[in-house]
């Protein structure tokens, strides 16, 4: 089971470097939302107020990373997917594709934070605490977006179906990541935000769980 | 007859909620005033609602461990009525709080909550639409519908209650049900509503199924 979950991960990772043009989009992707959201608001870079800052990045993050975890199961050929199914155990196949996901937001977040302070100024206070959400954060999306993402490819018309189907979900999370990542913004000190993480942590926990549980029963059909 | 018990019980309750919670005396709160009588038809959906959509997974989750047809119909009947629950719940909510509140939508957590939880649900409707076969059907919005419900849990128990600036009453020092007096006069009819609303969503929800299972019926022949 675990030496399934590393060959998948890596097979992942292999065939992202393999084909740049998926990574060099998402990262393109997040240069030009950015510059987009810098231009639309006019402003000098550190004039923006800390609410709107933090809201726009978390919605720019939000829209990567269902843009890229959309991909996991949508943009996979029929045969391939068949091909998977024959070799690998379901439960084996969902891990290794949160697992991926999660590492890949991770990166495109990252990216995210360094090209927003670049252009929209930098209001973070302590950015031990605003890793942790964006940590947090990513794992989270990752794992919910991942199963809605095989939930979409079943049905036509997925892209939209991601959308819709996803953002209610993970709105909560959403919304106690923008919460943290304000406590960070503001120099709150990591013991003062420890009730955002451990809910952060168990949302994580719940949602991680329950893709892992339905999963092999999406999987067979 | 011995069948149908609970029915009779639902009428009942239904119509002690109705008469006695318009006619008898209430307590006088500052602001609530008689609109406290809206506990018996607003809040009295919200327990409703949530026993409904509870069916609904259950039965989804039957569904996943059979495969039998009719335990995914049974699951969608009794989301759609606990759907229409909320949406009265909002509309109720909407109208008490155009006279308390001042206005009919004030973004209070708790109708935020509720809004969302309602988008979750559409999205669950447009999900089953759009796929064509009954079995792959069954079982992918099966899979949405627990996942939604697993995400749901932190929406509407935690997040109202970590922002202390809801405006419903009982919350951030408004006069509410619990801190002042729930007192006997309101449980008499508050309680009984609970549970005569409930039977009410259960019985509608029953010949929804049964429509659904002659109409496959009557296509199958």
């Amino acid at each position: 089971m675990v030496s399934q979950v590393l060959v998948l991960i890596k097979k992942e990772l292999l065939s992202e470097w393999r084909q740049k043009y998926a990574l060099n989009g998402l990262i393109l992707y997040i240069i030009s939302t950015v510059f987009v959201c810098y231009m639309s608001f006019g402003v000098k870079t550190g004039t923006i107020d800390k609410v709107t800052w933090n809201a726009l990045f978390w919605i720019i993050i939000l829209f990567t990373a269902v843009n890229s975890v959309a991909k996991s199961f949508i943009q996979e050929s029929h045969g391939r997917l068949l091909y998977y199914y024959s070799i690998a155990k379901a439960e084996a196949i969902i891990l290794s594709k949160i697992v991926y996901n999660s590492l890949l937001l991770l990166v495109l977040s990252l990216f995210g934070i360094l090209t927003y302070t670049l252009v929209m100024g930098n209001p973070i206070q302590n950015l031990l605490l605003f890793l942790t959400a964006v940590i947090l954060g990513s794992i989270g999306f990752a794992s919910s977006l991942t199963l809605i993402s095989g939930i979409a490819a079943k049905a036509s018309s997925s892209g939209t179906l991601m959308a819709i189907l996803s953002f209610p979900v993970i709105l909560p999370l959403v919304l106690m990541v923008i919460r943290l990542s304000k406590n960070a913004m503001d120099g709150i000190d990591l013991s003062a935000s420890t009730d955002e993480v451990l809910i952060l942590l168990a949302i994580n926990i719940l949602i991680g769980a329950a893709s892992f549980l339905l999963f092999p029963y999406l999987w067979r059909s | 007859m011995k069948k149908n018990w609970w029915k009779i019980l639902g009428v009942v309750l239904v119509a002690h909620a109705l008469i006695s919670g318009l006619l008898l005396d209430v307590p006088r709160l500052d602001i609530l005033n008689e609109t406290i009588r809206n506990l018996y038809f607003h809040v009295t959906m919200w327990f409703g609602m949530i026993a409904l959509l509870t069916a609904s997974v259950v039965y989804a989750v039957k569904y996943l461990r059979s495969g039998n047809i009719d335990f995914d119909d049974k699951s969608i009947s009794f989301a759609k009525i606990g759907t229409l629950f909320g949406m009265l719940g909002l509309v109720t909510g909407s109208v008490w709080a155009n006279f308390t509140w001042g206005e009919p939508w004030s973004g209070d957590p708790k109708q935020n909550a509720s809004a969302i939880c309602m988008l979750i649900y559409f999205a669950y409707f447009v999900l089953r639409n759009s796929l064509q076969d009954e079995q792959q059907r069954g079982r992918v919005s099966a899979i949405y519908n627990i996942f939604a419900y697993a995400a749901m849990i932190p929406l509407l128990f935690i997040l109202p209650r970590l922002s202390p600036d809801s405006l419903h009453p009982g919350n951030g020092g408004n006069p509410g049900f619990n801190i002042y007096d729930l007192d006997i006069k309101l449980r008499g009819v508050f309680y009984p509503a609970i549970v005569g609303w409930t039977l009410l969503g259960v019985w509608i929800a029953t010949i929804q199924f049964r429509i659904r299972s002659v109409s496959r019926a009557l296509e199958d022949n």
